[in-house]
């Protein structure tokens, strides 16, 4: 018995009046799955998030989330169906402490949707998932306010408030950058929690190796154009993926 | 049957000198919108006080009508050139601040003179020409035909200098991207500040155009104003080539309303435009508001 | 030896942030003579003010009202130019409903409000997708416009307008009625916009694409706020309908776009309190500048200017820091 894929998308494309940002993409994710995708700048890698979760319109192509096109729906929908993405620049409410920052994603309409209707105190909640992400509770770091908080725990907050979404599939769009070895060990586990759980996750990376002892398979992109796809040994094997990485000879 | 030839004519040419004064209204404060970024709420008032400059140094001071002319449109530019150094540079980038510190000067300047009480049939300024040609048949001053010929020029120029001239090219470059544009550079704040300047000299040089055909009054600065955002909303904020568009429509729409129909609708009509065009398409026929997208 | 300014909580402030609060008489009092002190202060100037200072504490309520209702779309990212829209809008509503259908104001006022909100957050649904500038732009031209189509069209009265209104019972009940309904919606939407709802709006203003990744139909709460500003604005209108007992052009003035965004401005925007505070300034000084005329609106304008510029967190601010904090020097350590 196959399972259907959770997403599916299908021949997606951008035009940016003259710049073709993405370029007939095309991939299945199938239920817990952790896709990597990589590829040097500018190959369409958030460009490619932005049309999943249609904060861009796309030019062409279909994307298909546990069977229903979602490439016309509004942002906010898409969301609701189950999609969290961080996004790339981490920007938070710098004013407000970091708990408050959960307040937001806490009051999605997801929450109702969800059996159990809303959490009820907004506040308790936040404070016990960032202290799952590891917002030291006695240290009181939740507490503070989100303009003074390092990097780390900035990314942290923001896969902190992802997982408050409840979603289905995670799409995390550069979680590691800028953060030191220490930090990215830090956060993996929290990774491997999410996907103990049999969500499927969307990891867009530039830090390879961390990236390859997670993830199950690797799509490698290039220009706009998927131009490999399978898992992380076969496709650090591939030519094209060398040749976009390192350049050929002649360049 | 040659009547109403002769009305329909007459009509369209008036219509078309409509839309070159509205054009005209509407293109400085595009102008600086469109580049800046800031939308100048104070740009009625720069049309206003280069009026009542121009007519003070004109009968006050009894300078030469090239002199004055020359005086005022420099005085604009300054005044912009200092509104935006010691006001608009504080609050650059805060919408908020920078939509109320224009406004309150804009309102400030209107109010204060209105106060003054200076209106009246003498204060208006000399028409270039005192001459009416007849074309096809309506009678059309030398005034009106100076309007026309002065926005057709005015808006080549502009074209030509925001493509060909590397201030021009810079003007375009903050617009699209500032971080980009500053490092290549340019300066965003002289820049933004020259455009402000810009467009309260064109304010200024609008003012010389239209107000001989009536006489000066303070609030003539609240519809010019209106005018110009209406023609900016219709046409899009920030799109030249929608200002023109906008202006065709609004001022033929108006004309022709006008004559046909009652001279109280025009308002009614300009309303109806804007709303219609909210409802199609509200960011404008040309406008590049693309929501999200821009911001991400 | 460097020295440099710091800011400290007042001992007063932290022995009194807990519930022991409870057990000092002085405590107690520094907590409640903000909330308490504003509230009997409203109940009591009706009775001791003399009539024509009465009718001051009228306007001042509506602009306070006026101020509050522009402050809360502005935290939400919307700038209104033209709350003279929603007041007008309420105005005629209102207006009409008593002079053709002979509504009692204690049923055309309710109406009226809500019917003014609808109306306003219908005409302006369009361009809530829009950059912010659009709104300010055309929340600044339609009553502009609306102006010249009564007068064109001399609809509703034209350019004479509706007169003969039904005015309210007595004079203190009008006092009474706009001073409770400051009051309210002073502590009721302070409540709100501190609570999660309000968070939400005011992360609207703040990076709106967070809040659309959190699922939420922004259009959807901007639409909210801007109704529930609508009805407040909607409110004031039609209430003063009645006390003026008259509705006509005038209610569309730029005076009552421009005079609660000064108080906002002035007092402190993005708290209602300041909203509130600089109306209770800028109203009865600009009584006593009535002398001055139509210099009263360049003083407005001139007011805007500096304090957006110069003083941009507005006096309530800055009251209510120096009543919670002390300044000192204190030395740099080398």
């Amino acid at each position: 018995m196959t399972t259907a894929p959770i997403l599916s998308v299908s021949h997606l494309s951008k035009n940016f009046g003259g710049v073709l940002a993405l370029n007939r993409v095309s991939f299945d994710l199938m239920p817990g799955e952790l896709l990597g995708v990589i590829g040097p700048n500018g190959s369409g890698k958030t460009t490619l998030v932005n049309l999943i979760t249609r904060f861009v319109k796309p030019s062409s192509g279909e994307v298909f989330f546990k069977g229903t096109k979602i490439s016309n729906l509004p942002p906010y929908k898409i969301v609701r169906m189950g999609i969290a993405r961080t996004f790339q620049m981490v920007k938070p409410f710098y004013q407000l402490p970091a708990y408050k920052n959960m307040i937001v994603p806490l009051y999605s309409p997801r929450m109702k949707m969800l059996a159990g209707g809303s959490y009820g105190d907004r506040d308790a909640v936040a404070l016990d998932l960032l202290e799952e992400v590891g917002f030291e509770r006695d240290a009181r770091v939740a507490y503070k306010v989100a303009g003074s908080l390092p990097q780390g725990y900035l990314k942290r907050l923001e896969l902190a408030k992802a997982i408050a979404m409840q979603p289905d599939l995670y799409i995390l769009d550069e979680l590691f950058s800028g953060l030191s070895l220490a930090e990215v060990a830090g956060i993996v586990p929290i990774i491997e929690k999410i996907r103990l759980t049999g969500k499927s996750i969307i990891m867009i990376e530039h830090r390879l190796k961390e990236l390859f002892r997670i993830a199950d398979r690797v799509i490698v992109m290039n220009y706009g154009e998927k131009i490999a796809d399978g898992p992380a040994e076969e496709v650090m094997e591939d030519e094209a993926v060398k040749s976009a990485y390192l350049g050929t000879e002649n360049e | 049957m040659g009547e109403n030839y002769f009305m329909l004519i007459g009509t369209s040419l008036y219509a078309l000198i409509n839309t070159a004064i509205l054009a005209l209204m509407a293109i400085g404060f595009n102008l600086t919108f469109g580049i800046s970024g800031v939308a100048n709420f104070a740009y009625g008032a720069f049309y206003v006080l280069a009026a009542y400059g121009l007519w003070g140094m004109l009968n006050l001071l009894h300078f030469p009508y090239p002199v004055a002319v020359a005086l005022a449109v420099i005085a604009n530019v300054l005044l912009g050139a200092l509104i935006y150094r010691f006001v608009l540079l504080r609050v650059r980038g805060q919408a908020l601040s920078e939509v109320i510190a224009t406004f309150g000067i804009g309102l400030a300047i209107l109010e204060l003179f209105s106060y003054f009480g200076w209106v009246g049939f003498e204060y208006t300024l000399p028409v270039f020409l005192d001459k009416s040609f007849i074309i096809a048949g309506t009678y059309v001053d030398f005034q009106r035909l100076a309007i026309l010929g002065f926005s057709a020029v005015l808006i080549m120029a502009l074209w030509w200098f925001t493509h060909h001239t590397a201030i021009g090219l810079a003007f375009r470059g903050i617009a699209q991207d500032e971080r980009t544009a500053l490092t290549f550079g340019i300066d965003s704040d002289w820049i933004a500040m020259l455009s402000v300047s810009f467009g309260a000299g064109i304010a200024a040089l609008a003012a010389l155009f239209i107000i001989p055909l009536g006489s000066i009054a303070p609030g003539e600065g609240y519809d010019v104003l209106i005018k110009a955002l209406a023609v900016c909303i219709i046409g899009g904020l920030g799109s030249t080539g929608g200002v023109i568009v906008a202006s065709f429509i609004v001022g033929f729409a108006e004309r022709f309303t006008d004559t046909y129909i009652g001279s109280h609708w025009t308002m009614i009509v300009s309303l109806a435009a804007i709303l219609l065009v909210l409802v199609i398409k509200p960011s404008g026929l040309f406008g590049k508001q693309k929501e999200l997208e821009e911001r991400i | 030896m460097k020295k440099r300014k710091e800011r400290i909580d007042r001992g007063i402030k932290v022995r009194s942030s807990d519930i022991f609060a409870l057990l000092s008489w002085r405590e107690m009092l520094y907590l409640a003579a903000p909330r308490v002190l504003p509230v009997v202060a409203c109940m009591a100037l009706p009775i001791l003010l003399d009539p024509y200072w009465q009718k001051v504490l009228l306007s001042v309520a509506v602009v306070a009202l006026l101020a509050i209702s522009w402050d809360i779309i502005a935290q939400t990212g919307m700038v209104s130019l033209g709350q003279a829209l929603f007041f007008g809008v309420g105005a005629y509503c209102s207006g009409v409903m008593n002079h053709y259908w002979g509504l009692s104001p204690m049923l055309s006022i309710p109406i009226a409000s809500v019917m003014g909100g609808l109306i306003c957050t219908v005409i302006l649904l369009p361009v809530l997708r829009l950059r912010g500038i659009y709104f300010s732009m055309v929340t600044l031209i339609i009553p502009l416009i609306l102006v010249r189509i009564v007068e064109a069209t001399k609809i509703f009265g034209g350019t004479e307008g509706l007169s003969g209104m039904t005015p309210l019972p007595s004079k203190w009940v009008e006092l009474y009625l706009i001073v409770i309904v400051l009051l309210c919606a002073l502590f009721g939407f302070r409540r709100m916009m501190n609570s999660d709802y309000g968070l939400v709006l005011k992360g609207i203003n703040d990076n709106d694409r967070s809040v659309i990744n959190a699922g939420i139909n922004i259009y959807w709460f901007k639409a909210q706020s801007l109704f529930i500003a609508g009805v407040i604005g909607a409110f004031c209108g039609a209430f003063m309908t009645h006390v003026y007992m008259f509705v006509g052009m005038p209610v569309f003035a730029l005076d009552y776009s421009i005079l609660p965004i000064a108080a906002a401005v002035v007092g402190g925007p993005g708290t209602l309190a300041g909203a509130t505070f600089g109306a209770f300034i800028l109203v009865p000084l600009s009584e006593v500048l009535r002398g001055f005329g139509g210099l009263r609106i360049v003083f407005y304008g001139a007011f805007l200017v500096i304090f957006i510029v110069a003083l941009p967190e507005g006096i309530f601010h800055y009251i209510q820091r120096k009543y919670h904090q002390f300044e000192r020097w204190a030395e740099v350590a080398e």
